[in-house]
């Protein structure tokens, strides 16, 4: 629902100021990603409860790539600086710069969810389907989550693109550009716990 | 919706024709209508979406209601043959789901979307199409879940969906798919709701309302849309798995396969036990206003009723596990969470002295919402304190799915939250539609309700205590036992108190049809009230207030009403509420711009039922679904949320406009 949250225009702040001081996008923006940290608290637990859990199949050791995963784990790490530009750049009304850190950050992202469908498709080819066993279901749910949520955060940046070129976005547009990269960095945050729990950590 | 509401005459307000507004960004023109069906499908407006949630809370408390009934009179006799064994399994599934998502949290909804943004003094909540989208998605889940009773069966594995009984083997049939899926749209509203009403309360209140001047309910709601924040994303994954098992072969919960069928379990309770404060906090807020008020004192103790509210909020996150003393946690967990559950019952003792000495020395007036109201300290007392002996692990392991557990959950679920909520109706009746309800008949319904639930559920703690297991479908002769504590007996009263329940409540709609056609109109403040609601006339305007208020005190508009005098500090009346509501339309604010009537909450929220339906009949309509949905999210951010203002009509000289949707 992240793009609801971002895009409700900002009745009450308009004209008039809040109590708080924040504007009401903000704070629900806080507030929606103060939740999601719920919704990946429960699919890491899962996951930590059955990565040992091998029916059949391969085990964790086995089909991580850890070098392969840390490569397109540092260019996320990297869409979150050129998204603070990009939020920097629309912060001094620079469309022009707003608009290609804002396609650089997609594109790291999309560089992201390539590498992740890659290694899918390996895990896949190895013997790990989503139901071959425990580890497989909870892995692919926790890293599927993660993936949906980044596939969003690039649709929401391109969007963003369109709308800053034909300026048709309803509010103020730094600050829109500022919430889609608090989700944004919300989401590489959750890579580096999920990186550090699934990858590193060895089961 | 009105459209644009011309300068008060003396006749009160004109509205103007509707008039085409231009093409919104958003794709579709802006809706229009000020009257007739339309003006209610694609409101934005915080106090038609809250009689909408009422309504729709209401119709699902009597589905909800006839199934409670169908189920004691299955058991009303030996051998009972009014529903069969699978049927039965259904029905109480469905009862509960029924109650706890469909009625008792849509109905708090209700009065938090009415109530908060005029007692805190705002015109309307911080995002109006998030509102109307949260409403549209609650009816479409509810409506859906229910669908699954003419699709093959409805879901049969209790409210919380242990596993195995979750699973294909034990429940074959799509009802635990439309449960689950149905659950994630109405999770998707709580969400947004929740994260609507926290911005609304943090960031709009009057000019002067600090955080300690809020009247109670608002504080309790808060701490209810907090509860709700941190707890839907877990039953949002528990449902994720569960469907996933279910509908794409994963074996999260399968015990064959290695899994853990606690990992169900603690992720519903982590929910699960958060839920039930979201359930009742939201009546303690209401009789916390009613009390006062019928007491003629301030709320006794505000600080520590607000303080204790939260505390619930937070101790509520590390009790879940009582719920699972008997599944072998092991000594410590079970130690622990032993502990803290006695540990809550202080923050709900400290509210239950509160209110008590609220009422001690003041001037009662015993009208039908001071009834409900005090009916529900009496019985929440007693849910509570069966409450606590779950609490003592060793008690609970005997009472564990023994209808002593059944008895307890109805004294606080029932006797607490539906009370609170009924007070609530007889309390704001008169706010929300301008006609009182009338009090013989409310008194009548109190009575009726306070015999018939203390028949139904009181006996249930011996029937509990005496060894009858929860969701038992029959009970023989042979196996009642004899004597004063035989079964038979008393599954006999209890089912006899649950006709006197149902006529209770049907006194209390009878009461609605009545006051609906009756012509006599209500006072402007007929209780003497103490909080900013009262302060605007019944029903509230469009824009709730002409003047925003500047607060100055807790209970402001009791300040307003009446001064301390310094000699003899006894309080004089210094102004009607007529004349306050007077002063205010005298000084009207000249400009006031609401946020207009749109389309995309109804088409966006009525994409999620495809999306469900599709994955459980067949994947490319669930697709279909998802790009409409994802289109319908464009529209919906490409359209701002209030018109602009060069959409509407200049004021004439010396006009005042209140400007509620475009008009070009």
């Amino acid at each position: 629902m992240s793009d609801v949250a971002v895009h409700e225009a900002d009745h009450g702040t308009h004209g008039h100021t809040t109590t708080t001081g924040l504007s009401n996008n903000k704070v629900a923006m806080w507030l929606f990603l103060g939740s999601e940290c719920l919704l990946f608290g429960g699919l890491i637990s899962t996951y930590m409860l059955y990565r040992g859990r091998v029916s059949e199949g391969p085990r964790p050791g086995n089909v991580f790539d850890i070098p392969f995963t840390s490569v397109s784990s540092f260019i996320l790490l990297m869409s979150s600086l050129t998204m603070v530009l990009a939020v920097s750049a629309a912060q001094n009304r620079d469309d022009r710069g707003t608009t290609l850190w804002l396609t650089v950050t997609a594109l790291l992202g999309a560089t992201f969810v390539g590498g992740q469908v890659y290694e899918f498709t390996a895990m896949y080819n190895e013997g790990l389907g989503f139901t071959t066993s425990l580890f497989g279901s909870s892995f692919y749910a926790l890293t599927g989550f993660h993936g949906v949520h980044v596939t969003v955060g690039i649709i929401m940046l391109m969007s963003l693109v369109g709308i800053i070129k034909r300026s048709t976005i309803p509010g103020d547009k730094a600050e829109v550009v500022e919430l889609i990269g608090l989700y944004w960095h919300f989401v590489d945050v959750i890579w580096i716990i999920i990186f550090t729990l699934v990858y590193l950590i060895p089961a | 919706m009105a459209i644009i509401e011309r300068p008060a005459t003396a006749g009160g307000v004109e509205i103007a024709p509707p008039a085409t507004p231009s093409r919104a960004q958003g794709g579709f023109k802006r809706p229009v209508s000020t009257t007739g069906w339309k003006s209610w499908l694609f409101t934005v407006d915080h106090k038609k979406l809250g009689i909408m949630y009422g309504v729709m809370a209401m119709f699902f408390f009597i589905v909800g209601g006839i199934e409670a009934v169908l189920i004691r009179l299955q058991l009303a006799a030996p051998e009972g043959k009014v529903l069969s064994a699978s049927v039965y399994n259904q029905m109480f599934t469905m009862h509960a789901t029924t109650m706890v998502f469909l009625f008792v949290m849509p109905m708090a909804a209700a009065f938090a979307n009415y109530f908060i943004p005029l007692q805190i003094g705002a015109r309307d909540v911080a995002f109006p199409r998030m509102n109307a989208f949260g409403f549209w998605c609650v009816l479409g889940g509810g409506i859906f879940i229910n669908l699954s009773w003419f699709l093959g069966g409805a879901a049969d594995g209790g409210w919380f969906m242990y596993a195995p009984n979750s699973g294909p083997i034990f429940s074959p049939s799509h009802g635990v798919d439309f449960w689950t899926l149905g659950l994630q749209i109405t999770g998707i509203a709580s969400l947004t709701g929740a994260i609507n009403l926290i911005v609304t309360v943090l960031n709009m209140r009057a000019p002067g309302m600090s955080l300690m001047k809020m009247p109670v309910f608002t504080w309790l709601q808060l701490v209810v849309q907090f509860l709700l924040l941190f707890a839907v994303p877990v039953i949002t994954v528990a449902l994720f798995l569960l469907s996933f098992q279910r509908n794409f072969g994963a074996t999260f919960f399968d015990v064959s396969a290695g899994a853990d069928p606690l990992l169900w379990q603690h992720l519903f309770w982590i929910f699960g036990h958060p839920e039930v404060y979201i359930l009742i906090l939201p009546s303690f807020g209401i009789i916390s206003e009613v009390l006062p008020v019928f007491a003629k004192k301030p709320l006794f103790g505000y600080p520590f009723v607000v303080f204790s509210g939260a505390a619930i909020g937070f101790v509520g996150w590390g009790v879940w596990a009582h719920h699972m003393f008997a599944s072998g946690l092991g000594p410590v967990s079970v130690a622990v969470f032993s502990i803290s559950t006695m540990a809550i019952a202080i923050p709900t003792g400290v509210k239950i002295v509160n209110w008590t000495l609220t009422l001690w020395g003041g001037k009662l007036r015993f009208t039908a919402a001071m009834h409900f109201a005090i009916g529900l300290i009496v019985l929440f007392t007693i849910g509570g304190l069966s409450g606590v002996t779950h609490s003592v692990a060793p008690s609970d392991t005997q009472q564990t799915d023994t209808y002593y557990i059944v008895a307890h959950f109805h004294y606080v679920l029932f006797g607490g939250a539906v009370f609170g909520l009924f007070s609530g109706f007889y309390y704001w009746w008169p706010k929300m539609f301008g006609k009182t309800l009338n009090e013989k008949l409310g008194k009548a319904n109190f009575w009726m309700m306070v015999i018939g639930m203390n028949m139904t559920f009181g006996p249930m703690h011996i029937l509990g205590l005496q060894g009858q297991p929860r969701r038992m479908y029959q009970w023989t002769e042979a196996r009642a036992g004899e004597g004063f504590f035989n079964l038979a007996f008393w599954n006999q009263i209890a089912s006899i108190g649950s006709i006197i329940l149902a006529v209770g409540v049907l006194l209390f709609i009878i009461n609605v049809v009545k006051t609906a056609r009756s012509k006599e109109l209500a006072p402007l403040d007929p209780w003497d009230s103490r909080t900013l609601e009262w302060m605007t006339s019944s029903p509230p305007k469009e824009h709730n207030f002409d003047v925003i208020p500047t607060v100055h005190h807790l209970d402001e508009f009791f300040h307003r009403k009446y001064q301390q005098d310094p000699v003899t500090h006894e309080y004089k009346q210094i102004a009607t509420a007529e004349e306050i509501l007077a002063d205010q339309e005298a000084h009207a604010d000249k400009h006031i711009h609401m946020p207009s009537p749109s389309y995309w909450p109804i088409v966006l929220a009525a994409t999620l039922p495809i999306i469900t339906t599709g994955v459980i009949y067949s994947i490319p309509v669930a697709i279909v679904g998802g790009i409409f949905l994802v289109l319908a999210m464009f529209g919906w951010a490409l359209e701002p949320s209030t018109a602009p203002e060069t959409d509407f009509d200049p004021p004439a000289a010396g006009e005042s406009t209140k400007e509620l949707a475009p008009l070009v």
